[in-house]
């Protein structure tokens, strides 16, 4: 430990863990809302999170009422934290979380630490990587994601290929090509796994004028190369085998929550989304602990984020006033039907403490049409129809089932055929 | 010290080394110690980038080994050199213990002459566990298991870091390292070898043929044939998160068939778990390609033997390929006459086996009567340090601040590989130096930085140049 602490204070109201759009929104709002002190911990050098490598619209139409590139973006929600009265503090790593808020930390002046008593962990979220997709093949330069191509061009300048192909197609992945253009890269091809491309976009005219060849449907995807990347091979709908010159491959989307703190803490994980166990509030299994903004699930959009990290403000300062954290009773969400992938939250708590979240986040594994019916205690509480598939925003009102839930257990399964 | 000039008026070497893998870097390690010059030429344009690239990194007993050949011999010495030096030149080790597991009757009634063998090969430590001792001892494993042994003394190393140790401490006590540069040809003139290579020529007494998967190509050009030919074995491993190193705490080693010690699952001693590796001959010796369906292989048999993996992050996947030969055994071999010496078919043991392998050579080309004046008082250089278990420079103070967040890699450890005495040339080689963009992000945040700070130092850049080019 180093004798100043790494020149942080050694206590705080509230430590914020991630100085991105939900941190930070959330960290103003603590600050508005009247909170001491509060804490924003940001890794990189400068706040501002994913939207500082973004180089492209649109941001901030709700939070500023104008339409902002990504990095101006992400320094309005820096500056606004600052006028605030929030303690951003850069470059500090959070290497572990304790129980009732503790923190151990590092700085490039060494170990810290850091007592809360209240901790919002905002670490995010970022793409898969080639590895967690299995994809084979070689391992040559020039396989990125997302994230790094942005980061290689947008913060440093520089571009990796001239020729990449993009594997996925989420609407990051059209973020990609947009950004490559910029930089006059060409992309070659868009590839994608599944049957369809996942974005809600027109993007047959889109991927045209760009001479942008789309493959879905693709099996056995393999990057070759000896040193750079040189092709990419795969199976396409057909079944034949195709091969792609190119010197790059973005590997593009299924974001993922950041959340390696979280795995190695006290803290319960739900498997489905990746995140953390909430309640209604945001408030993990430690009471001490609350999160929000894409740890919480696969990556919303920054305005949903800033917005999420405002709600979730509120329930904290109101939290704090009671005095010490306390656990109180709650149900589970039990997922019965496997086209469910994750709810969020997925535990509601049972108590005198009134609002909270208004609609409870679904993800879907599979594309459903169908009635998504929550029932506790053998009472169907609540019935919404849905038609939609993976990747896409799902949300069901979060009041009927909270109000009926009866302490038991609330089962989301999904009706097909009414 | 490392010369980037062209090889012209070298003068005369005692040793040349051909191939800086492990057992080239231990060689030169061995023989620059025992008081010879040593010149090390490796193909590549970065050190360990053969066979030593990818491995399971376990420090083997050998109590598998086949008793009585020269691989067993070399690993129990490779193996107690090992734990001797570690300390002094700043290794770690992670003594983690194996457990020797059977999942079926067969496998089971394969034991006890597993046990014997162990016995019989100076491992005596080995001893039964029934079913019960097992799952107290590893919790997370699946009920399946049906009995197994313990293998106290296998532990977990830095595969890379202890190869770089061993030429670091080389190079800082004279030995030379020559990258880019390939042996295409040799005459032997009766008194020293004269060995061209694609970046000029080398003159030196001896040569030892360190070329792993290019052993017997290696042989063929200098002495016009070679009694062995390489099947490079391809291994792909599956590396799991953080998370998942708390799932294992033993090396949980498979009964092992006549061709592979089989599929085992181990912590890494960098804080991960991995799975690996398969068993898949080939022709090519630089194919080192991952197949998508046998990393989902990996990961399900991962998942069989500990089903709680099913929730843990892949981080990373890779290839490794072993220089395996139609022999069992090495092919370590002097041929008198013309101080020449193969080191070859160093097949999955290398990285446990190469320091006994070294000394096991250094007395071939040394006998009593010609040997060195070794050195009284070697130079020990620092090692990468990146162990998981051991202090990290993150922990320390003045460190720059951390690039690398996954693996927690600073700022002034990535300057300190860049500006040191073994520079890597590839991004590769700064990821096994300092293991930035090996963990799970792989890249995702680091990138941008990392193009920065290693602007006009690798021979392959990240970026291609600026936009404005």
């Amino acid at each position: 430990m180093t004798t100043n602490n790494g020149g942080l204070p050694r206590k705080s109201d509230v430590a914020v863990v991630g100085g991105g759009t939900a941190g930070l929104a959330l960290a103003t709002k603590l600050k508005r809302l009247g909170v001491g002190s509060v804490i924003v911990l940001e890794r990189e050098n400068d706040a501002g999170g994913i939207p500082r490598h973004c180089g492209h619209y649109p941001f901030g139409i709700r939070e500023y009422g104008r339409l902002l590139k990504g990095p101006d973006y992400a320094r309005r929600n820096v500056e606004a934290a600052v006028d605030a009265g929030v303690d951003i503090k850069t470059e500090v790593t959070v290497t572990a979380l304790h129980p009732d808020g503790r923190l151990s930390l590092t700085t490039p002046a060494g170990k810290a630490e850091l007592q809360a008593e209240r901790v919002v962990l905002c670490t995010g979220a970022r793409e898969a990587s080639r590895p967690q997709r299995f994809i084979g093949g070689d391992r040559p330069l020039g396989v990125l994601s997302t994230g790094a191509l942005q980061s290689m061009t947008y913060l440093q300048g520089m571009r990796p290929f001239r020729r990449p192909v993009i594997i996925g197609s989420e609407l990051v992945s059209f973020s990609a090509i947009d950004t490559c253009r910029h930089l006059g890269i060409r992309p070659v091809a868009m590839i994608e796994e599944n049957d369809r491309i996942l974005a809600r976009r027109l993007v047959q005219p889109y991927l045209m004028m760009r001479g942008v060849a789309l493959f879905t449907k693709v099996k056995n995807l393999r990057i070759l190369g000896r040193r750079q990347v040189e092709a990419i091979e795969f199976i396409d709908a057909a079944g034949k085998q195709q091969s792609i010159e190119a010197d790059g491959a973005i590997i593009s989307g299924r974001f993922r929550p950041e959340a390696a703190l979280l795995h190695l803490s006290h803290l319960e994980v739900d498997p489905g989304s990746g995140g953390p166990m909430i309640d209604q509030f945001g408030q993990c299994s430690d009471p001490s602990y609350y999160s929000a903004g894409n740890l919480l699930r696969p990556a919303e959009t920054s305005g949903w984020c800033w917005q999420e990290g405002i709600e979730t403000a509120k329930w904290i300062a109101e939290d704090l006033s009671r005095g010490q954290p306390a656990v109180v009773p709650s149900v589970r969400v039990q997922l019965v039907d496997r086209a469910i992938g994750f709810s969020v939250p997925q535990r509601l708590s049972i108590s005198d403490r009134t609002g909270g979240m208004q609609k409870m986040q679904i993800g879907l594994n599979v594309p459903v049409k169908g009635y998504l019916e929550a029932i506790s205690g053998g009472q169907s509480i609540s019935n919404t129809w849905l038609n939609s598939r993976p990747v896409r925003r799902v949300q069901i009102r979060l009041a009927p089932i909270v109000q009926n839930c009866s302490k038991s257990p609330v089962e989301l399964s999904i009706q097909r055929n009414k | 010290m490392e010369v980037k000039k062209k090889l012209v008026a070298l003068g005369r070497a005692d040793v040349a080394i051909i191939g800086a893998g492990v057992v080239g870097c231990a060689l030169a390690r061995r023989l620059t110690l025992d008081g010879a010059s040593v010149i090390v030429l490796e193909k590549a344009a970065d050190v360990l980038d053969g066979a030593s690239k990818g491995n399971s990194a376990i420090l083997h007993t050998g109590f598998d080994a086949p008793s009585g050949s020269l691989e067993q011999d070399c690993i129990a010495q490779g193996y107690k050199e090992y734990l001797e030096t570690c300390e002094t030149l700043g290794l770690p080790v992670l003594r983690s213990g194996a457990l020797v597991l059977a999942w079926s009757q067969e496998q089971l009634d394969e034991l006890p002459k597993l046990i014997e063998k162990a016995h019989k090969n100076g491992v005596t430590d080995v001893s039964a566990l029934t079913k019960s001792q097992i799952l107290k001892r590893e919790p997370y494993l699946s009920n399946n298991v049906v009995g197994g042994f313990e293998v106290p003394g296998e532990f977990l190393i830095d595969p890379w870091a202890s190869a770089h140790a061993y030429l670091l401490q080389a190079m800082a006590n004279g030995a030379v390292l020559y990258r880019d540069t390939e042996v295409v040809a040799g005459q032997y003139d009766g008194q020293q070898w004269r060995l061209e290579t694609n970046a000029g020529s080398v003159c030196a007494a001896q040569i030892i043929n360190c070329a792993g998967l290019y052993g017997d190509i290696v042989e063929q050009r200098l002495i016009g044939e070679c009694p062995f030919t390489v099947t490079p074995r391809k291994g792909q491993f599956v590396v799991f998160d953080k998370s998942a190193a708390a799932l294992a705490s033993s090396i949980i080693l498979p009964v092992p068939t006549k061709t592979t010690k089989g599929i085992v699952v181990c912590r890494t001693i960098f804080g991960n778990l991995l799975v690996g590796p398969t068993a898949e001959n080939q022709e090519s010796r630089t194919d080192s390609s991952t197949i998508s369906d046998m990393l989902a292989h990996l990961r399900e048999k991962g998942i069989e033997m500990i089903p709680n993996l099913e929730e843990c992050e892949v981080t990373a996947a890779y290839a490794g390929l072993r220089p395996a030969t139609e022999f069992q055994d090495y092919q370590i071999r002097r041929i008198e006459g013309k101080n020449y010496t193969c080191v070859g078919g160093i097949r999955s043991t290398g990285l446990s086996a190469a320091l006994g392998i070294a000394r096991h050579v250094a007395g071939l080309i040394a006998p009593d009567e010609f040997s060195f004046q070794a050195i009284e008082d070697p130079i020990i250089p620092a090692p990468d340090r990146l162990s998981n278990y051991h202090p990290r420079d993150w922990e320390e103070p003045d460190n720059g601040g951390i690039v690398c967040h996954c693996e927690l890699v600073t700022r002034r450890e990535i300057e300190q590989v860049l500006n040191g005495p073994l520079p890597p040339s590839t991004l590769q080689g700064l990821k096994r130096r300092t293991r930035v963009c090996m963990g799970r992000c792989q890249g995702f945040y680091c990138t941008g930085e990392l193009v920065k700070l290693t602007a006009g130092r690798f021979n392959l850049p990240m970026g291609l140049g600026h936009d404005d080019q």
